[in-house]
């Protein structure tokens, strides 16, 4: 993948470097030529990373303390935090953990659609990205199923009840799921198991995503094919590695901030009852991050397309490459697409809000044009855009609108202009 | 197209306009009080929750459970911190059954600081019995199980009043502003002067609420003092070797034509 060959200076790195290359690796790495114009945007593919190591070490030792059974759950869950050393930290460093990877993955998802990274060569990379979101989710259901809580109860009662809405086996693969005729102990244990194994599952995926990301290597807010290396690039190491560390350590006083001062703010109280199969909540409420997804299937009146509009508002992502008809990559460039791309922010904000409301009256008014506009962006905005935009004309590199006095000073302009908005 | 940006902004605003009106109809807003355990520093007050405790075994635990808290957790640090002779004392105060002895039989003793507080009711069946037909829930987890937490137990236990012209209660059935659909089943459990404070504080309804509720507020997170301590001290070291990062990463930066 580097351009040039490595070799080790050690005569026994040499020997081990013909058999296994796994200095030639760390060497591809540490050289891995980034464009230099990377924004604080680009730091959170490092943040997820870390995110996903913070889960799987803090819930590979919750794991050892918590007991997989319906009547015992919720109070190992109370063991772990009253009588565990640090148990309490574990479990809500875990528990907001997942919100702050959400949080960050949103983050990551929305920088690629505003710079464009989704478009060719880099199609792979993202279809990878959308599997490890689809598991994300499916790992944070189970994981919150499993403190047996009147949440974790009735969210999988809900979530799980979706699937007896497939024709004909529909309430076959329900009664298959829970393991018996109703959410109960079979269903607690095999959550467990499979919230257990996705993280492994994803980690593979991440690996395979970074891999296909350095096939093309990074795109970049300007959004052109750069020479790599060149002016325009730096190594990874130490450039991006200390850029990396700055944003992860901002990242992780917001974390400290939520796990020690409110740590059960993006939770729900009900969860800290224990699940009681006949008492149903007032308001059965997914998790923030799953809220959009929760009004969309609410805002379509019959099961079956509810549950069908909500899998295709994700898997429509999939398609993104070939749905957005146009050549330019970053919105910088895209006047037109820059305002859409506001407006598809506000509408998954609403979305959130009004999933997190009773499906009724005005909410479930806002809910359905939301939802409506949410596909219309992805079928007919883009593909539209593609061929109808003007785009402001492109650099030659990256380097041109830095140093000025070039044709495209507009452009130069308009980049910052965005950035002082996202800021 | 600025336009278009503008309108989804006001309709946010209005959606999130709507919602606050529309909640502030459900319940009246809580009672003020000031809780020692809220903010960076947060600590609770040592003496309300040994008041609190004396609140919940008096009142509270003819009714109300805590299966989740032992005798030791009254001794331990960041708790009431009664001292271990007086947490024995307690403990001794109430009778456990255990066993089965040799010879195969169960039999009763006073509890130790290794046992779990004792329950009012054998079971849950037994205990709606008791309270016309409602489960006096387990306090242990209380508050955090409540939303609005500290601040709505304290308001209900004061919140009771004659119901408002115009509402019908049944029987056993009694009006709480603060409760969800204002009907509650527990009668107003707590009246000045209800039981008498062994360090001498005056029994107000004010005075136990707030002792009683910060017990609970302990119960259901006992390691809140080692939660803010600990954390402080994180968050510092995180800010400072933050700042440290960002001036090297500066510094690394310089060598190359680029704003980072």
């Amino acid at each position: 993948m580097s351009n040039h060959e490595y070799t080790p200076s050690s005569k026994f790195g040499k020997w081990f470097n013909d058999r296994l290359p796994l200095l030639t690796l760390a060497n591809h790495l540490t050289d891995y030529p980034t464009p230099k114009n990377l924004n604080y945007w680009w730091t959170f593919g490092g943040i997820l990373t870390f995110c996903l190591i913070t889960q799987i070490v803090t819930g590979l030792v919750l794991a050892m303390h918590y007991i997989a059974h319906a009547d015992m759950a919720f109070s190992s869950v109370e063991h772990i935090m009253r009588d565990v050393n640090y148990g309490w930290l574990l479990r809500y460093v875990h528990a907001n953990g997942a919100s702050m990877f959400f949080l960050a993955v949103y983050i990551h998802i929305f920088r690629s659609l505003f710079y464009g990274s989704y478009k060719s060569p880099r199609e792979i990379i993202w279809i990878l990205g959308i599997i490890i979101y689809l598991l994300m989710m499916a790992a944070a259901f189970m994981g919150y199923v499993l403190p047996w809580g009147q949440m974790s109860f009735w969210g999988a009662t809900v979530i799980t009840n979706l699937f007896s809405a497939i024709p004909l086996v529909g309430e076959s693969i329900t009664t298959w799921l829970w393991g018996g005729y109703s959410v109960d102990n079979p269903t607690l244990t095999r959550f467990f198991t499979l919230h257990y194994l996705i993280p492994f599952l994803i980690l593979g995926l991440v690996v395979l995503h970074i891999w296909a990301l350095h096939v093309p290597g990074n795109n970049n807010p300007v959004g052109i094919d750069i020479k790599k290396p060149s002016k325009d690039t730096v190594p990874f190491h130490p450039y991006i590695v200390i850029k990396d560390a700055f944003a992860l350590l901002m990242f992780c006083i917001v974390f400290a901030l939520f796990v020690f001062y409110q740590p059960n703010i993006l939770g729900h109280a009900d969860n800290y009852i224990e699940a009681d199969p006949l008492v149903t909540p007032a308001h059965i409420v997914p998790e923030w991050y799953l809220l959009p997804f929760y009004a969309i299937l609410r805002s379509v009146p019959d099961k079956l397309m509810g549950v069908v509009a909500m899998l295709s508002a994700i898997l429509i992502l999939a398609a993104l490459p070939w749905l957005d008809t146009s050549k330019v990559r970053s919105a910088v460039f895209r006047p037109l697409f820059r305002q859409f791309y506001w407006i598809l922010v506000a509408d998954v904000l609403i979305l959130g809000y009004v999933g997190a409301m009773p499906a009724e009256g005005l909410y479930l008014l806002i809910a359905r044009v939301a939802t409506a506009y949410y596909f219309a962006h992805f079928l007919i905005i883009l593909p539209v855009l593609g061929w109808k935009e003007k785009t402001t004309p492109l650099p030659l590199s990256i380097t041109e609108p830095v140093l000025g006095g070039s044709p495209n000073l507009a452009a130069a302009r308009s980049d910052e202009k965005i950035e002082k908005t996202i800021k | 197209m600025r336009k278009l940006k503008n309108i989804f902004f006001v309709l946010i605003f209005s959606v999130i306009v709507l919602n606050s009106s529309n909640s502030a109809e459900k319940s009246p807003p809580f009672l003020e009080t000031k809780w020692t355990f809220k903010g960076l520093f947060g600590k609770f007050d040592r003496a309300s929750l040994q008041r609190g405790y004396q609140v919940y075994t008096e009142v509270c635990a003819s009714c109300h459970s805590m299966k989740y808290l032992t005798y030791r957790n009254l001794a331990e640090k960041g708790g009431p911190e009664f001292s271990e002779a007086e947490a024995k004392a307690i403990a001794a105060s109430f009778e456990v059954t255990d066993g089965p002895d040799s010879t195969g039989e169960m039999f009763v003793r006073p509890a130790k600081l290794s046992d779990k507080f004792v329950m009012p009711y054998a079971n849950e069946q037994e205990a709606k019995a008791a309270n016309g037909g409602a489960y006096p829930p387990d306090m242990s987890v209380l508050v955090k199980a409540r939303k609005g937490g500290a601040d709505y137990i304290y308001s209900l236990l004061l919140g009771y009043s004659e119901p408002p012209e115009g509402v019908e209660l049944d029987d056993g059935v009694y009006y709480n502003k603060y409760m969800y659909g204002n009907k509650i089943k527990m009668p107003a459990p707590l009246s000045d002067d209800l039981i008498e404070y062994t360090d001498g504080t005056i029994a107000t309804a004010e005075q136990m609420s707030k002792d009683v509720t910060n017990f609970l507020m302990w119960s259901a997170e006992p390691h809140l003092e080692q939660r803010h301590k600990t954390g402080f001290r994180v968050i510092a070291y995180l800010i400072i070797l933050t700042v440290l990062v960002y001036f090297t990463m500066k510094k690394i930066w310089s060598r190359v034509e680029s704003k980072v």
